[in-house]
């Protein structure tokens, strides 16, 4: 395979998965806003664009913090590398020069969601937005399912990498992200939280019914918190994520013959979170140790563009 | 011109009656299939080919700049016979062509022999004196060619022009016949057509038999691409899935030693046959454009050395300068030793005095082309033309005849063609597409239907307002087959 196929196969995992991450957790967000008892939106937006790491980039076009602005920013703007649309564009821009690599449902399925924000130039209103959200989410389930049924070759392992590193990324930034802003400063855990916040994250990862099934308890933040970093059955979880980093490195090293660093980076995250506990976690500190998670992911992906001779 | 002079191939002379009787099974179905179900049919076609991405874009659009080419339900259909007829005038053209490239770059003996003036030649900006005596692996330059045939009557083709660069649009052969299949089953029930989806295969075959001596038993073909922001590269991409080869951008390639090499995850591979679609300009920046981002620098290092064959070899743009078309009846004539069985549409080439007075005395009538111009640019078509248009013309040919050719407007034949106003009648050109490879001359049986959507209008270019049909060949029947030996 090119080495420059491989890296584009590579950033299509990971735009898709960013794109649909970003697509939920607007979906979470309307929700929030709307459950919410006094007018919270500036809160619950405010929070989105943290989770998107897109806050900074977002102040400095100095529109106000509405519903409308922050869906359409994280939706639809151009100026945003990161909105639903930029992901899209990227996607679609490396599709197209993979364009043999990839099978003709899994072209469509990035092409149909290209094709559904062209032209879209406001969100509209929270109807509306959920609507445009869902549809986005529906063709990347669309591409999901195109992609299992793609040969199992090294182009399907690229793709599942990099939504496999990309997962992982956003995991971590959301439980980061909703844990800061759900416990002000000294504030213990399991004090008196906004039980729709915890709902909210649920949402962001489709968990909501997982969480009952596996821990049959009201919400409890710790084990919000254990449910998105160590459990295997949770696909988006940072175990999940990361035992499918190995996995695919380890299956393109035996159509290759191609092992390296990336391969001893990703075996040795995956047995650190396998011995990890939720309270040794807490115990050191949740938000050092999601930062240095991401600080990992970041490190094996760079491993991963060097062994591969990313361009 | 007027339309309605012109030889309509399924509806006659005469609109609506008296229409030719070997098609009236597709007149009937014209007739009998509702409008309105012809343009739902001709939209899921539309649908479709913009879900697959088979766009183009257009230069000089910054809004829409991928856009599809319009598709017309309507097919176009040639009998065994006439399709019979046009290939062996294809395969005498095509290796006259092949004859001629090796002779200019070779021995020059149809200079010697003063057939053309050497000058034609040897300052033609398309002639590469850098390849002067390089025989391509197996002695053939031009693998690929696009031939444009025009139609007059029911007899009368002539060739427009002769594409030995890196002819396109293939890729809409093969589409608009899987459209076609699905949308309209009934016609293939009633005509016995003959298949285009093996051209691909053909394709592959032609490459592979052109590789350098002493390539692997299974050479390593690649197609290079200037990109996904080239108007063609979904073409590019399709026909290297179909072919099972990778698609390959010059970044992706690196000359070592004159052998080439593409990178690949596992480190790099060498490769043998490379289907280019670049322009000799901007293939190599070490021999031609220096500042092309596009090109393989070493490239033309490594076909010199006989170690990678080049489909099309460099050069080959000398054979369809237009200047040079003028001169195919008499190529054809000295290299096959015959008269030329598809014969050119008459033209007067301006660099001749007697020529450039003429085309200057009847521009409102006549047709003039750049000879370096393609694509439908830099063109006059002086009945359609305004007063203004026409005196630019003229201005630029007083300035710089040679570069000029003028032909006369032809009433070029129509299909009939769905329209706002229900089907009518659009003026076509056709495009088979001819295969050359170390055993021989192949020609697929069908090609690219061009239909100029507009009433009136003559050019088909797709960056010019037109659009594509399929062409159906039909299989040869008993009939034709004993009227063959009659």
């Amino acid at each position: 395979m090119l080495s420059r196929t491989a890296t584009s196969l590579y950033w299509i995992g990971r735009y898709v998965e960013r794109a649909e991450f970003t697509a939920r957790l607007i979906e979470a967000t309307v929700r929030l806003d709307a459950l919410s008892p006094r007018p919270a939106g500036q809160a619950a937006w405010e929070s989105a664009l943290l989770v998107a790491a897109a806050d900074h980039e977002f102040n400095a076009t100095g529109e106000p913090k509405t519903p409308a602005n922050v869906s359409r920013y994280l939706t639809l703007s151009q100026a945003n590398p990161s909105s639903i649309r930029s992901c899209l564009d990227a996607a679609r821009s490396n599709a197209r020069a993979v364009r043999t690599a990839l099978s003709r449902d899994a072209w469509e399925a990035i092409n149909r969601a290209w094709l559904g924000l062209r032209g879209r130039v406001n969100t509209g209103g929270s109807q509306a937005t959920l609507a445009l959200v869902e549809s986005i989410r529906a063709e990347a389930r669309g591409f999901e399912g195109a992609l299992h049924r793609m040969l199992r070759n090294e182009a399907y392992s690229f793709i599942s990498l990099g939504a496999a590193i990309e997962r992982a990324d956003n995991t971590a930034r959301l439980i980061d992200v909703k844990y800061h802003l759900l416990l002000p400063e000294g504030e213990k855990v399991g004090g008196l939280v906004d039980r729709d916040q915890w709902t909210t994250i649920l949402h962001t990862v489709s968990a909501n019914t997982a969480y009952r099934w596996l821990y049959r308890d009201g919400l409890k933040p710790w084990l919000v918190a254990d449910l998105l970093i160590l459990r295997p059955e949770l696909p988006r979880s940072l175990l999940a994520s990361s035992e499918e980093v190995v996995t695919h490195l380890g299956y393109i090293g035996k159509r290759t013959g191609l092992q390296g660093e990336a391969d001893r980076l990703a075996r040795q995250r995956h047995m650190m979170l396998g011995r990890a506990s939720i309270d040794g976690i807490f115990g050191r500190g949740l938000h050092e140790y999601l930062t240095s998670f991401i600080v990992e992911n970041a490190r094996l992906d760079r491993a991963i563009g060097k062994q591969f001779r990313f361009g | 011109m007027s339309a309605n002079r012109a030889f309509d191939e399924i509806w006659g002379m005469d609109e609506g009656h008296g229409g030719r009787p070997e098609f009236t099974e597709l007149a009937d179905w014209i007739r009998n299939t509702p409008p309105a179900e012809l343009e739902r049919r001709q939209q899921a076609a539309e649908a479709a080919f913009r879900q697959l991405g088979i766009t183009f874009a257009v230069y000089g659009e910054e809004e829409s700049s991928e856009r599809i080419i319009p598709f017309d339900i309507v097919p176009r259909i040639f009998t065994a016979k006439e399709w019979a007829h046009l290939s062996e005038g294809l395969v005498q053209r095509v290796e006259a062509i092949n004859a001629f490239l090796a002779d200019i770059y070779g021995e020059r003996k149809i200079l010697d022999d003063g057939v053309l003036p050497p000058e034609l030649i040897l300052a033609n900006p398309q002639f590469r004196g850098i390849l002067a005596g390089q025989r391509p692996p197996h002695g053939i330059f031009a693998h690929i060619c696009g031939i444009d045939l025009v139609r007059t009557g029911p007899k009368d083709f002539f060739v427009l022009e002769d594409n030995a660069r890196t002819p396109s649009g293939v890729s809409y052969m093969l589409e608009n016949r899987e459209a076609m299949l699905r949308l309209c089953p009934e016609l293939f029930e009633k005509f016995r057509v003959r298949h285009v989806d093996n051209y691909t295969d053909m394709l592959l075959e032609t490459m592979c038999s052109v590789a350098p001596n002493g390539a692997r038993s299974q050479p390593v073909c690649v197609l290079l691409t200037p990109g996904h922001f080239n108007s063609a590269f979904y073409e590019h991409s399709f026909l290297a899935d179909s072919m099972g080869i990778e698609l390959v951008e010059a970044a992706d390639l690196e000359v070592d030693d004159d052998f080439v090499w593409m990178r690949t995850i596992e480190g790099r591979v060498k490769v043998d046959v490379i289907y280019r679609r670049i322009d000799d300009d901007y293939i190599d920046p070490l021999i031609f454009r220096p500042d092309s981002m596009l090109g393989v620098p070493g490239l033309i290092a490594a076909y010199l050395a006989g170690n990678v064959a080049l489909v099309n070899a460099p050069g080959t743009g000398i054979a369809d300068d237009k200047a040079i078309y003028s001169y195919m009846p008499e190529i054809v004539r000295y290299y096959s030793g015959g008269e030329a069985k598809l014969p050119n549409v008459e033209t007067w080439r301006c660099r001749e005095p007697e020529a450039l007075k003429y085309t200057l005395d009847n521009l409102e009538k006549l047709v003039v082309k750049l000879v370096d111009g393609s694509g439908g640019y830099g063109m006059l078509v002086g009945p359609t033309a305004t007063k203004q248009q026409i005196e630019n013309f003229r201005a630029a040919l007083i300035a710089e005849p040679h570069r000029y050719i003028a032909q006369p407007t032809l009433a070029l034949s129509t299909v009939p063609t769905l329209t706002e106003k229900g089907v009518a009648p659009r003026h076509v050109d056709f495009r088979p597409f001819v295969l050359s490879g170390a055993e021989g001359v192949q020609i697929v049986p069908g090609g690219l239907t061009r239909v100029a959507l507009r009433e009136g209008s003559l050019v088909v270019n797709s960056s010019q307002g037109g659009g594509t049909k399929d062409s159906l060949i039909l299989r040869e029947t008993a009939e034709d087959a004993a009227g063959g030996q009659g």
